[in-house]
């Protein structure tokens, strides 16, 4: 194969991950690097930094059509990203130390629990909770507007075991050049009671500068490659910026089923593949 | 609780509007720098055979600030379309760095060294990971 078929391949698989990825909601990013290693038998090394750079793209395009909204909690967002980036840098150091074969493993794991997870109904947020003293003197508490018209006030709980968490979720990120998306709902909805809106925008606001956080590491390292990086960049922000636009009209509930079992499937050779050295 | 939405409200909000529209501008010049990047880069190496399955690193010219704007300065496709990725990484680090400005105007001290602490981070990662290790 001569580097045009390549790049030309390599943009319309970004493109579809893309496309699913925003139409779903779970992101292009975990099925990237699958992808790029199984399919195209990239070195997962190289994978890894295409797919930060392109969680970048992504995350800064949505996020400017978010801020607007009004949803997005700046100060939840900027304090959680010092657990964030100091993760992201950590998990970036780690997978220079780390043998390609444990990485496929970790990640393949990591896609066997987004498809779970992604199975699982959304708990309903409680509302009305107590002030929580940290949060509070954090000034964490916000308004946003709700459904039924007016503004909705929310007290924010569970500061540490939820700063904790988010530091998982920028290290699996700099490990694994993924948003993880999964890992920051888990903090920001299930530990620190945010409401599902504000969540889902501050988390999708946070993942550009975690990813930023460790794409610096990998460019020094020299694991970012433009010839690869260049098509996946281009494909995934193509993808999602159309997925974005017929999100309004589309029914994606068969296609999120769908999406997680093709999440699932990729998973198992991951593993396979790690395990049998494959990789 | 209005008054919380009054305190921070407006504010917030005008720093918001200019926050997307840096992250709009940004994601869209680093998306055309990498896109010419990569016509030069196909145009002239477009028929030779590819490599990725063995690991080998970029070199120095490629992985390093300087050395990645020495490159596209001399109009190396693959050095223009590492520059329009730094502008891609970039982004996030400038949005970071205004959003200290907007804690500055609202005379919150405690967000704008919370603010600065990420600005370090990223600005170390960037500049200065690649002596570590």
């Amino acid at each position: 194969m001569n580097h045009l078929e390549f790049t030309l391949l390599v943009a319309v698989g970004s493109f579809v991950a893309g496309l699913l990825g925003s139409l779903t909601g779970l992101g292009g990013g975990v099925v990237l690097v699958p992808l790029l290693t199984l399919f195209f038998k990239v070195d997962i090394r190289y994978a890894i930094g295409a797919s930060l750079v392109s969680v970048i793209a992504t995350s800064s395009g949505a996020a400017a059509a978010y801020v607007k909204e009004g949803f997005s909690n700046i100060r939840i967002g900027m304090f959680l990203e010092i657990a964030t980036t100091c993760g992201a840098l950590a998990g970036a150091f780690l997978a220079s130390f780390i043998s390609t074969r444990a990485l496929a493993i970790i990640f393949g794991v990591m896609l066997l629990y987004s498809a779970y997870l992604s199975r699982k109904p959304r708990l309903r947020a409680q509302r009305n909770l107590p002030e929580d003293s940290l949060a509070t003197r954090l000034r964490m508490n916000g308004d946003f507007p709700s459904e039924e018209g007016g503004m909705r006030h929310y007290n924010v709980q569970s500061v540490p075991t939820g700063f904790s968490l988010m530091f998982g979720a920028g290290a699996l990120s700099g490990l694994l050049g993924i948003g993880s998306g999964a890992v920051k709902v888990l903090a920001m909805d299930q530990a620190m009671k945010i409401p599902f809106k504000v969540s889902t925008t501050t988390s999708n606001f946070m993942i550009g500068v975690t990813a930023a956080a460790s794409a610096g590491v990998y460019l020094n390292r020299g694991y970012i490659d433009p010839g690869l990086a260049m098509p996946v960049m281009l494909g995934v922000l193509a993808g999602s910026m159309l997925g974005a636009r017929i999100l309004m009209k589309a029914e994606t509930k068969i296609l999120r089923v769908v999406f997680s079992v093709v999440i699932a499937v990729l998973g198992v050779q991951m593993l396979y593949k790690g395990l049998t050295g494959g990789i | 609780m209005a008054e919380t939405a009054d305190q921070h409200g407006w504010t917030d909000q005008k720093l918001e509007n200019i926050v997307g529209n840096l992250l709009r501008t940004g994601v869209s010049l680093a998306a055309l720098v990498v896109f010419v990047g990569g016509i030069i880069y196909l145009t002239r190496h477009g028929r030779e055979p590819v490599n990725y399955h063995v690991f080998q690193g970029e070199p120095t010219d490629l992985k390093t600030v300087p050395g990645i704007i020495r490159s596209a300065l001399g109009l190396h496709g693959r050095g223009i379309i590492q520059f329009g990725l730094l502008l891609l990484i970039a982004t996030p680090v400038f949005r970071v760095a205004l959003s200290i400005w907007g804690f500055a105007a609202e005379k919150d001290r405690m967000y704008m060294l919370f603010t600065s602490i990420v600005l370090i981070v990223l600005l170390y990662s960037l500049l200065g990971s690649g002596s570590a290790f």
